[in-house]
């Protein structure tokens, strides 16, 4: 089948690298700040680790288990915070995302490329306001 | 269905397969300027032409509520309403419609029997005994009344086939109140002995609680033979409109039951501290029900009938060993569930290292439909070690083209990512 129609311009080289050899995978130990999250409809599941030191991310690590889409936006999204100072990846949003990616995307898979930086801004929110169970640990 | 009334019937024709298909004005739309091809009928079907007029006919001509007035129109809605009841009833066997209660979809069904059944007979220790292929919606709300009651949950397993592991299922039933499971394996499209399950739950003192939402649609389905308490299934998936379903029971198990929803409609008698409740079916069916629904309910079950369920079930395992044939044929793509001879209409599947989310948008781009994702299952996708597969099912109107179709495109897939 030649006609691609479209698909080959969502489905990039680079997008199928990042899938298929995702940067910055695995775990750290004991990150300063941690979440992990799914998404309930597919079941995609994504945990993201930092190392923060003097108000940037120092190191991300992130495991998880997708479609190319969500595992390509999350690897992005790690290379592109490595290093950056907290204050930052507060402006980070979907935009952010959408630009890394390079396309857009329809409704239905746009909670896939989002995954990675809602699990990101999850493990931020916990570390700096946690909840009282949490401070208890 | 007896061997001899099934041998009586020819097989679907592909004339006659044209002539449903032109019945489903769905199936002219062409999504990407592709034809659409249809192959997720097993999480809702499409409705003919003749299931939409009815509903269209009632809103038009006799809408009013019914069981109340005394004019003429709510009394054609009210014989309507009561005439898709008896419908119902004739089509899955039992001669009683006042069995057959109205209700929202088949999860309304299962949380219904257990609210109502389970906290009246359920104490602490008692067990309620599931499968490992059941729909997350005849799995919570056993969750729930275990949890409410102190009642425990247990598992017949699901083997590596995909099929129910039956070697203890006496051990699993001994001091078991409730066995509840699927006839049909939504994800799998492993068919369950349903006469064998209930005649063991049966023997156990248990009662058997049976998710018939992939089976009523798709094969000759007989209550009284089937020999189970309860039923369950939803119009949706058999032609009808969203918003009803239905929950058999026996007649003696429901009359003894307390109410679930209450308020209009399901009383006898009000006083401001209390009040006494309505004979069955109205006894579960509080507040105005779903009445257009209900009449295209009618028309649907018209529809199959005439077509006959024991032809449709056949030509739908035709499809099946067909897409079976094709599929095992592509490098790379890796079916789950049993062979054709346990299984009916629902093939899912996994293409190389293509998430499913992947592979469903690529051929979502062609027009083709299929459900990609846990399917309501995510135990049984933990069991496979897959976090999601891709799913298409198959009813009457689908061909052998689209199948064809299908195929195609999973190659259009492997070629975007570089699949051999």
């Amino acid at each position: 089948m030649n006609d691609l129609s479209g698909m080959d311009d969502l489905y990039r080289d680079f997008i199928l690298d990042h899938y298929r050899n995702p940067r910055n995978a695995g775990t750290l130990e004991h990150p300063d700040a941690t979440f992990e999250d799914n998404n309930p409809l597919c079941g995609d599941k994504i945990r993201m680790d930092l190392r923060i030191k003097d108000g940037a991310v120092s190191d991300v690590r992130f495991a998880g288990r997708g479609c190319a889409i969500s595992m390509a936006s999350a690897s992005l999204l790690t290379e592109q915070i490595k290093g950056m100072p907290l204050s930052e990846i507060a402006k980070l949003g979907k935009d952010a995302v959408l630009a890394n990616v390079g396309i857009d995307i329809s409704a239905a898979r746009l909670k896939c490329a989002l995954l990675g930086i809602k699990v990101l801004k999850q493990a931020l929110a916990m570390k700096y306001d946690p909840s009282p169970e949490e401070e208890a640990l | 269905m007896s061997l001899l009334a099934g041998a009586a019937q020819a097989p679907l024709t592909e004339t006659e397969v044209a002539r449903i298909r032109a019945d489903f004005p769905i199936l002219k739309e062409r999504p990407h300027d592709k034809p659409l091809v249809f192959l997720d009928s097993a999480a809702s079907s499409q409705k003919p032409v003749q299931v939409i007029a009815a509903m269209d006919d009632y809103y038009r001509r006799y809408h009013a509520n019914i069981h109340r007035g005394v004019y003429h129109i709510s009394e054609l809605a009210t014989e309507a309403y009561e005439e898709a009841r008896r419908k119902v009833a004739r089509f899955i066997g039992t001669p009683c419609s006042g069995e057959c209660i109205f209700v929202r979809n088949a999860t309304e069904a299962l949380n219904l029997v257990a609210y109502a059944w389970g906290r009246q007979h359920l104490r602490a220790g008692d067990a309620i005994v599931l499968t490992e292929m059941e729909h997350h919606s005849n799995l919570v709300p056993w969750q729930i009344l275990a949890q409410a009651t102190g009642a425990v949950l247990r598992f017949v397993r699901v083997d590596d086939n995909g099929v129910l592991d039956l070697s203890n299922l006496d051990a699993l039933l001994s001091g078991a109140k409730i066995f509840a499971f699927t006839a049909v394996s939504n994800t799998l499209g492993t068919v369950n002995d349903v006469r064998e399950l209930s005649a063991r739950a049966r023997a156990a003192g248990a009662i058997s609680v049976v998710d018939a939402c992939q089976a009523v649609p798709r094969m000759p389905v007989d209550v009284i033979d089937w020999g189970c308490d309860f039923a369950a299934f939803s119009a949706h998936k058999m032609l009808g409109p969203t918003g009803i379903g239905v929950l058999w029971g026996r007649k003696a198990l429901l009359d003894a039951m307390p109410p679930f929803l209450s308020g209009g409609g399901m009383i006898n008698v009000v006083r401001l501290e209390s009040s006494t409740y309505a004979d069955v079916p109205a006894r579960f069916e509080a507040g105005t029900p779903a009445i257009a629904e209900a009449v295209g309910f009618g028309a649907a079950v018209d529809y199959l009938e005439a077509i006959g369920m024991a032809r449709i079930h056949e030509y739908e395992l035709r499809l099946t060993e067909y897409a079976l044939a094709q599929l095992a044929r592509i490098p790379a793509v890796i079916i789950y569930g049993p062979p054709l001879a346990q299984r009916t209409g629902v093939v899912s599947m996994t293409v190389g290292d293509i998430h499913a989310h992947d592979l469903a948008t690529i051929l979502d781009s062609e027009g083709i439909c299929v459900r990609a994702g846990h399917h309501c299952n995510q135990p049984l996708m933990e069991k496979l070690g897959v976090s999601a597969t891709a799913r298409a099912s198959f009813y009457l109107y689908n061909t052998r083209s689209e199948i064809d179709a299908l195929v195609r495109g999973i190659g259009k897939a492997k070629a975007i990512f570089k699949i051999a």
